[in-house]
């Protein structure tokens, strides 16, 4: 079998965006030209097209189709769509090259959420039966894991914080970022409201429209599009129990692969700040972790300072990629989540060779 | 361009059965829960266990009273969830249960200053009692002024022995702010003033309507503007024979694709003004436009198109679009 590499990422502006709709064709155009010319590829030269969104966020059926006008589909292309975040149909385009039928890919992401009534619309992706119909909003159901947390001494409101202020931090580097705040101080973000006791605004990801893309290729095909491909190592999705009240809130089962050594970058998708802290001990919990003193967590200043639904999983797969393409990493690895408690959980792990 | 949309519909789901036992308790002011592989209960029940994934071997009743396991405050409440008025999301793990359920505490006056970790809680039911997990209407602190009376009350009309709950109906609302890209935005202002944008893709000089920003064939931006004529030829149809909720012609009437004079793609729109018997491929059709004070951005600002009794257009002239 093959080995797959990450040769190109591209992520768009994010922010409440009126040029764009929900069919993300406008935010996707730009950034395929930036991956077709990091790379040298046309599209006509991409083996496979898979892609991640919600037609609940964009409010009409089939909202995924309209996305395929980006691509430009004649000759008839080959094509996927998962109905989850981009990060699964990385997931998808990394299985169709090891089996051989592609030997490279383009994989995006598009979300809009700032159309869609949030709170509202994500009580839908919660248990039909006796959950949804109480519409119960995600920041809501995060809060309650952040106080079990607290509770628990898992975490602080100040650790939270410091996640946060080292967020907005970062993201002062990134032109890409929603928001950012170079030197945001502990006290006073401490100081801010509460939006859903013990959750503060800035522990929640903004909301915001955008889109990302990556593009996959084959061992034969890799190094002659990319100088230092981010090759895959290792790949994985866990998924918790759906039932709220039957899982413990505060931890994970284990996300990475048995065995494995500190990475030097982690981009880690956690759209409320404690969620971040959870996904630290997770995957550093013991000797042969991921994640270790020597970790740099969320270069890019991570979903909480940008979050476009359905795009922000595959671009932290996109940013840990760009860290080892760009030699300031040997090693890194991208998280990508669905659901407002970490209910589904993807690690991507990617080193120079 | 933007515009508020709304979707309504119904979700009807059968239940099965685990989950039609415990709505229909609820519904007679019980809850039930169930003991998985490892002894832990479960209320609400698992349908399989965690483990073997057995359904359970039985249910039985739990609570009603509980602990408040975690908690936040909603200061304003969405549409729909259980109370109107600033109140509690909680995990809830009812008495001889191991597991918690989600659902709201009305804190009462004293709201969430009254909120902590360990607080006991009753149910509060609903008047009106369907099967359903809104049948319970909130919890409330032990003690309220009316939680242990409504946790008791209306015991005989429980006892009426109903049927069982097999079915649950979800209402969903959901609002959208749609926006229309720069190019949609074009078209439907082309509309309001009784012209038809397209537009001509730079690569393949295909000419598309409605204006689309994006040449699907090729994936490159379009800028180039076309105005077409509101004339076209019939290239498919369909007689809709079959009534259906919000229709706006009364059955039989025509559906048909139209390539308009110089357009490269068929739009879709209503042939009438003739028997629907007469309408054929190649037929010669022109936009019908409504009264020019009814002229507006929406794609009805076209009533429909009719025949123009011109000679049918040759064959190659539509062949590359069936």
């Amino acid at each position: 079998m093959t080995e797959v590499a990450i040769v190109a990422f591209a992520q768009s502006p994010v922010g409440v965006r009126d040029d764009s709709t929900t069919g993300g064709v406008e935010m996707l155009v730009p950034i395929f030209r930036e991956v077709y010319e990091q790379t040298g590829l046309t599209r006509r030269d991409i083996g496979f097209w898979c892609s991640g969104s919600s037609d609940y966020l964009a409010g009409r059926a089939f909202s995924f189709v309209q996305a395929v006008d980006a691509i430009g589909a004649i000759p008839p292309i080959m094509e996927s769509h998962v109905e989850m975040d981009g990060a699964w149909a990385l997931y998808e385009a990394w299985v169709k090259i090891l089996t051989g039928e592609a030997d490279t890919a383009l994989v995006y992401g598009f979300g809009k959420s700032s159309g869609a009534e949030l709170g509202r619309v994500l009580a839908l992706q919660l248990d039909p039966y006796l959950v949804a119909p109480l519409w119960p909003d995600a920041t809501s159901v995060a809060a309650l894991q952040a106080r079990l947390g607290i509770e628990a001494g898992r975490w602080t409101e100040k650790d939270m914080a410091q996640v946060v202020a080292r967020s907005l931090a970062a993201a002062a580097r990134n032109p890409r970022a929603q928001v950012s705040e170079a030197d945001a101080r502990l006290e006073d973000l401490l100081a801010r409201p509460y939006v859903a006791d013990p959750l503060r605004a800035h522990d929640c990801a903004p909301v915001g429209d955008g889109a990302a893309v990556v593009i996959l290729a084959s061992a034969e095909r890799a190094r002659d599009l990319c100088e230092r491909p981010a090759w895959i190592s290792w790949i994985g999705h866990r998924i918790e129990s759906g039932s709220l009240g039957a899982r413990d809130l505060t931890t994970l089962a284990p996300l990475g692969p048995a065995s494995a050594t500190p990475v030097d970058v982690a981009e880690l998708h956690a759209p409320f700040s404690h969620q971040e802290i959870l996904l630290r001990q997770a995957l550093g919990a013991d000797e042969s972790a991921l994640i270790g003193a020597g970790t740099e967590i969320n270069p890019s200043g991570g979903a909480l300072t940008a979050n476009p639904m359905f795009a922000a999983g595959l671009a932290r797969i996109g940013y840990a990629a760009q860290a080892v393409i760009d030699g300031r990493a040997g090693r890194a690895l991208g998280h990508a989540t669905n659901g407002p408690v970490l209910q589904q959980n993807l690690v991507c792990v990617m080193e120079a060779r | 361009m933007r515009a508020s949309m709304e979707i309504t519909f119904d979700y009807t789901r059968s239940l099965g059965p685990v989950l039609g036992p415990f709505l229909t308790a609820l519904r007679d002011q019980r809850i039930l829960g169930a003991r998985d592989s490892s002894g832990r209960v479960h209320a609400p029940p698992f349908e399989f266990d965690p483990v073997t994934a057995s359904p359970p071997a039985g249910l039985f009743e739990v609570g009603p009273a509980g602990t408040v396991m975690s908690w936040t405050w909603v200061a304003q409440p969405l549409d729909g969830q259980p109370l109107d008025r600033p109140f509690a999301w909680a995990l809830i793990r009812l008495d001889g249960a191991d597991t918690s359920m989600l659902h709201a505490v009305d804190a009462g006056p004293a709201g969430h200053a009254a909120m902590r970790t360990g607080m006991r809680v009753l149910p509060h039911w609903a008047e009106h009692r369907v099967g359903s997990i809104r049948d319970i209407a909130c919890f409330e602190p032990e003690g309220a002024a009316g939680a242990d009376e409504a946790a008791t009350a209306d015991e005989a009309a429980a006892g009426d022995a109903a049927e069982p709950v097999t079915m649950t109906i979800t209402p969903v609302r959901l609002r959208y702010q749609h926006t229309a890209s720069p190019s949609e935005s074009a078209y439907l202002r082309g509309l309001a003033e009784g012209r038809l944008i397209g537009q001509r893709c730079p690569a393949c000089e295909q000419v598309y309507i409605p204006s689309r920003g994006t040449c699907p064939a090729d994936g490159v931006p379009i800028d180039t503007v076309v105005e077409l004529p509101d004339a076209g030829t019939v290239t498919t149809f369909s007689v809709v024979n079959v009534g259906y909720p919000g229709q706006h012609v009364k059955p039989p009437y025509v559906a048909a694709a139209i390539l308009l004079d110089g357009a490269d793609i068929a739009f879709h729109h209503l042939v009438l003004g003739c028997d629907p018997a007469e309408v054929h491929l190649g037929m010669r059709v022109k936009a019908v436009w409504k009264p020019r004070e009814e002229w507006a951005t929406t794609a009805d600002t076209i009533s429909h198109f009719a025949p123009t009794g011109e000679p049918d257009a040759p064959y190659e002239t539509y062949a590359r679009h069936l």
